[in-house]
């Protein structure tokens, strides 16, 4: 039994989920159609559930999540990037919810400590992806205008792409052969989306992925002022 | 039973050919007796044009209601103050889009469609309640409208559970299982607050004082009032009268107020030995009509921010269709 959890790990995994769950929240209210309101929200829910967990796994959730600043957060680039509109939500959704459960799958069966956790969550995750995959298909294989945004939200986050595969301290896991097949897996379904596989960097600039290092894009620390606000103005309060 | 007998020969007929004029009392006559004897009515079933009609317009202003009532609630979600109000908080506003999905379907019973009353919303042609015009401006917000609002609702609505329309009643047996809940959790977010530091207990307070008198107005127009109330009551539709929901939810909220430590803000509010029940003050008549009219706080921001969503959305929409389209019949569409 390991006793010590990897806090650099949880922390990269929690911040994840916690960070793309906080942009779904903010469509509440704002989306296409009431079914997506719903599955938005769920999947929202989903990762905030997993965040919950994996934080808890590295300190106090909540001090965790409120009290660091942006240069202390872990997450991917990818998942602090913005809604833009449906399709650059789908892209964002997609490319991650793929990397997630190639992740997930691999630690579901290993016998670390996420274990547990990965193998609740990849049933989820696998529902994710379901809906991302679906959505790609109907705006890539849609109307002329939806396939336009559709290819031009992918283009827009490819370059975000590379840091998912970019080894995390305390995980363990075969990095090369997930981002292998998490290209194969976009090529396909891209392609069945009758969409063009990205072309251009994926790692290597500055901006091509260093959220695990702290190191992140503007909009998230605008974000983190919305998330944190209430909480940093009322220290020690519960709620 | 008679009346149900005659009542499901009057389903049969009415489903085959058209009524001939002659029919239409005895028709007519079926109804009245088993909506007397506490039958469902339900889609196939022959009906008054005007009771279809009352209900098309009560269920979708139901179900434009809790559509609307996302965004006061929702205004909150990326500020809530810990992971585990955040979580309940998505969750409610997750059901809330739910419980309109639950409506429209039971509105589209009646022959109408949710795109057809999405358009009347939209056009300010069907309202919605006139609670959700008033701003969220504080966290404590997010409780009071859990107890208040949603108490208010649930006074509402548990009668609705024995309305004579099945689809509707169905409806509002499962809707009001999760109300309950999300009263609950509203009650429960205050009570921290209030037992929290001063600043928190006085946003509770802050947050009561707004919001007491709005949820006092969500049952409607005193009975005198009221257009639509004898007849919705004569047709089981309505089981009680606005004055005696509003009666009940101030008594059941008076002691649940002593107990979380806040008080209510109405100085005429006390118990009146004589009557068992609570006297309390006017409730202010020219705001509520205002507000019905459009020219409350937030009218305006709310419906713009719903047709945006919908017009913004348009383009979504399209594409499912154009692909549904150009893949019907298809099968393993969805591989894994």
């Amino acid at each position: 039994m390991t006793a010590t959890v990897p806090a650099t790990a949880a922390l990269a995994l929690g911040d994840d989920a916690l960070v793309l769950s906080h942009r779904l929240g903010e469509w509440a209210g704002h989306a296409p159609v009431l079914e997506e309101e719903v599955a938005l929200a769920n999947i929202a829910l989903d990762l905030l559930g997993q965040a919950r967990v994996l934080l808890s796994m590295a300190g106090d959730e909540d001090e965790l999540a409120y009290l660091r600043e942006e240069r202390a957060f872990r997450n991917l680039q990818l998942v602090e990037q913005s809604n833009g509109d449906f399709a650059q939500t789908i892209a964002r959704q997609l490319y991650f919810s793929t990397y997630q459960q190639l992740l997930y799958t691999e630690l579901a069966g290993s016998d670390g400590p996420f274990a547990p956790l990965a193998a609740k969550a990849v049933k989820e995750v696998a529902y994710h992806r379901d809906h991302a995959e679906l959505w790609t298909l109907r705006l890539g294989d849609g109307t002329e205008t939806s396939r336009e945004r559709m290819q031009r939200a992918c283009e827009a986050l490819w370059r975000f792409t590379g840091e998912m595969f970019q080894p995390v301290e305390g995980l363990d896991a075969d990095w090369a052969g997930m981002e292998a097949q998490w290209l194969r897996s976009m090529t396909d379904v891209l392609g069945r989306a009758t969409l063009t596989v990205p072309e251009g960097p994926r790692t290597g600039a500055w901006s091509a992925g260093a959220g695990r290092q702290g190191l992140h894009t503007e909009p998230f620390g605008r974000m983190l002022a919305e998330m944190q606000h209430l909480h940093r103005s009322h220290p020690g309060a519960s709620w | 039973m008679a009346t149900a007998a005659a009542h499901r020969t009057a389903r049969t007929d009415a489903d085959g050919a058209r009524t001939a004029a002659g029919d239409t009392a005895e028709y007519e006559r079926a109804f009245d007796a088993a909506v007397a004897a506490d039958e469902r009515i339900e889609p196939r079933d022959w009906m008054p044009d005007a009771y279809r009609a009352t209900l098309v317009r009560q269920i979708a202003q139901h179900a434009h209601s809790e559509i609307i009532g996302m965004q006061p609630e929702a205004n909150w979600i990326t500020r809530a103050p810990s992971l585990r109000r955040k979580a309940i908080l998505m969750a409610k506003v997750q059901d809330e889009a739910g419980h309109g999905l639950y409506l429209y379907s039971a509105a589209e019973t009646l022959g109408t469609s949710r795109d057809e009353l999405l358009d009347k919303l939209h056009s300010g042609r069907q309202k919605y309640s006139s609670i959700f015009n008033y701003p969220t401006l504080t966290w404590a917000d997010v409780g009071a409208i859990g107890w208040l609002v949603d108490g208010a609702a649930i006074t509402n609505q548990v009668p609705l559970c024995r309305c004579s329309y099945g689809p509707y009643a169905r409806a509002m047996v499962r809707i009001c299982k999760e109300e309950s809940f999300h009263q609950r959790q509203g009650y429960e977010l205050l009570l921290a607050l209030s037992k929290g530091t001063e600043e928190q207990h006085a946003m509770a307070q802050d947050a009561v004082n707004r919001w007491w008198w709005p949820s006092l107005m969500m049952f409607g127009p005193p009975d005198d009032e009221s257009q639509h109330s004898a007849q919705s009551m004569e047709w089981k539709i309505k089981r009680h009268s606005n004055d005696e929901l509003r009666q009940r939810f101030v008594d059941i909220c008076v002691p649940q107020a002593e107990s979380l430590g806040l008080t209510l803000p109405d100085p005429d509010l006390r118990w009146n030995e004589e009557r068992q029940q609570h006297d309390f003050g006017t409730i202010d008549w020219t705001e509520f009509w205002e507000v019905l009219k459009g020219n409350g706080p937030c009218n305006e921001q709310r419906i713009t921010q719903r047709r945006n969503a919908h017009d913004e959305g348009a383009w979504v929409r399209d594409a499912a269709a154009a692909y549904a389209a150009k893949h019907t019949g298809e099968t393993g569409a969805k591989q894994a």
